[in-house]
């Protein structure tokens, strides 16, 4: 337990610098746009005169310069302050926070249900490699990782919200149903069940991939024909010796996904009207908010970094050899 | 020629060479097969697929030829899906050789700037990139790429501390070659051909990302493509699924092939290494 804890506390020291390289390039980007949220409130409110933009442009801090504005943004994270929204007129971190939820729910059950099937079906493919179900996994998993995932949430739509009703098409909860406890909880996995097989299947494929990849190079070691010498049956083989072994790139896998998982929220959000943390990114480009934009990029940065502590103590579980050479080294 | 005739001896690879060569050729052809701007209006609106010869795949809600848009959008797929991949691979070779040779404190600083690049998602940084610059083909591209070089970066650093031990590159240094000479005309072109394995992945997902980034209506709002299509086609997506559908089909098949081609390279390489 102290050697994990260890481990926490180092990876959370040396991402310190690469959260702070992602603020400051974040901040120069959005910086380098021309017109700022103060334009973009202008047009939306039908223009105005050169007093009331200096006077909006004090009250939210954009006539200092660009060095003393990151000076100041640098502080406010510290105390966990992300500023204000223009676009939403409310700080950013509460609107952050309000939305975060609707995400993790998308990806948390998407990530599990397709790194549980994926391997499955992986460890299928991979028990046996070039037999029929092998092939038939393989081209299977290839075709359909292949597929955009907001193109195949809009043919799943199409199919079980349009045509045959199953499932509502958009949105997390039915609006204003009064509904409480266990009923809400129903009606909002009811409304997930869509997007998250949409994000799911896709990743899905690429763990089954992994997974089989990963078995065909095991099933050449010595150490799987020494086994299979001893005559131990082939399930324990395939399962005790092979599968376990192959899941530790997997799980590496999953760990590199998580932002990538996060980048393709947005686009499953949008496709079903999600109003989850992507949507919000989606929105924040609309109405030019660059610190909610900021925000979002530094809080999906934040939490792609806990996606992978927590990656490096499964990986500690898994493998004590792993956790034993980092935190001695 | 023998590294043709590996390659020929993986079946996925041809399948996908094949489908690529289509694809390119109809890329290619476009302007030729259907003259004029795609997004001009050339016929009723919303006509059903294959009811009027004139237009085989329908039109869409302003009575523009779905076929013609499918055509002109492989151009746009294909050419962002090839150039980001190109930009990604070239700043990632350039990076992680840097890194690998340089080695000490350049090292470890261009190493943490490739984790802050992996740990903010791809497509949240194009979102970014492309709403601050304006919507134009080259800067769609590289705001891909700038999601995508972090692997081929990782990639060339590790093949690169493995061939800076190597006895070429030590003679090169001896006989008073200098270090970034040593490192870009010795050791990165060295590097490259594993990165290059990686590069069909990469130009999967820029194919992908692309459409995603049209679909939310973040692309060049000239140019027809796949994505803008299926994004145009979802207002009448009870009505008319078909023009949602058909523009995804055409991504499929894209991603599917350049899929197989990258397998087939892989087997080409493992092999050589084999032989």
């Amino acid at each position: 337990m102290n050697r994990a804890l260890r481990l926490v506390g180092r990876r959370a020291i040396s991402s310190i610098p690469v959260l702070l390289i992602v603020v400051v390039g974040t901040f120069f980007l959005l910086e380098s746009a021309s017109g700022d949220a103060v334009d973009a409130y202008l047009v939306s409110i039908g223009g105005g005169d050169a007093a009331l933009v200096a006077q909006l442009r004090q009250s939210y801090g954009l006539d200092q310069s660009a060095l003393s504005r990151l000076w100041l943004y640098l502080g406010s994270l510290l105390r966990f302050d992300l500023g204000w929204s223009v676009g939403f007129n409310r700080p950013i971190a509460g609107l952050i926070l309000e939305r975060l939820p609707n995400t993790l729910y998308l990806m948390g059950s998407a990530t599990a249900l397709s790194f549980v099937f994926g391997t499955l079906l992986g460890i299928v493919a991979g028990a046996k490699p070039g037999s029929l179900r092998d092939r038939v996994l393989s081209i299977g998993s290839l075709a359909l990782y292949a597929v955009p995932s907001f193109w195949l949430g809009l043919v799943l739509s199409i199919t079980f919200a349009v045509q045959l009703r199953w499932f509502p098409t958009s949105g997390i909860e039915t609006i204003a149903s009064g509904k409480e406890g266990l009923d809400r909880a129903l009606d909002i996995a009811r409304h997930l069940v869509l997007p998250v097989s949409a994000l799911a299947l896709i990743y899905l494929a690429l763990f089954l991939r992994l997974m089989r990849a990963g078995m065909a190079e095991i099933w050449r070691l010595d150490f799987v024909r020494a086994a299979r010498a001893k005559g131990l049956a082939p399930s324990r083989i395939v399962l005790r010796h092979v599968a376990r072994n192959a899941l530790l790139p997997v799980v590496t896998m999953l760990g590199l996904q998580a932002a990538s998982m996060l980048g393709g929220s947005v686009v499953i959000e949008s496709v079903f009207a999600i109003p989850g943390f992507g949507r919000l990114a989606q929105e924040a480009v609309g109405l030019r908010d660059a610190p909610l934009l900021m925000g979002i990029i530094v809080v999906s940065a934040l939490l792609v970094i806990c996606v992978n502590i927590v990656i490096d103590l499964i990986y500690v579980l898994l493998d004590p050899r792993v956790g034993a050479s980092e935190v001695s080294s | 020629m023998s590294a043709v005739r590996r390659f020929i001896g993986s079946p996925e690879g041809v399948i996908g060479a094949l489908l690529l060569l289509v694809l390119a050729a109809i890329a290619l052809l476009a302007p030729l097969l259907f003259p004029g701007d795609p997004l001009r209006i050339a016929g009723r609106p919303l006509l059903v697929p294959f009811a009027d010869p004139a237009f085989p795949l329908g039109t869409d809600r302003l009575g523009r030829n779905v076929l013609a848009g499918l055509v002109h959008g492989a151009r746009a797929s294909l050419l962002v899906g090839i150039a980001a991949a190109l930009v990604a691979v070239a700043i990632g070779a350039i990076i992680g050789t840097l890194a690998g040779f340089a080695g000490g404190l350049v090292d470890e600083a261009l190493m943490r700037v490739v984790d802050a690049f992996q740990i903010v998602p791809g497509f949240l940084l194009a979102l970014a990139f492309v709403s601050v610059a304006q919507p134009t083909l080259p800067v769609v591209i590289f705001a891909i790429a700038l999601g995508a070089w972090t692997g081929p970066a990782r990639l060339a650093r590790a093949e690169v501390l493995s061939i800076r031990e190597r006895d070429y590159v030590a003679s090169a240094r001896i006989i008073g070659m200098h270090p970034l000479e040593i490192a870009l005309r010795e050791v990165l072109p060295n590097a490259i051909p594993p990165v290059l394995a990686l590069s069909a992945v990469i130009v999967a997902g820029a194919v992908l990302t692309e459409a995603a980034l049209s679909f939310l209506g973040l692309g060049d709002p000239n140019i027809v493509t796949w994505g803008s299509m299926i994004a145009e086609g979802r207002s009448v997506l009870r009505s008319a699924p078909y023009l949602s559908i058909v523009p995804g089909l055409a991504l499929v098949a894209t991603v599917i092939g350049v899929y197989l081609f990258g397998e087939g390279l892989a087997t080409m390489l493992a092999r050589r290494d084999r032989a």
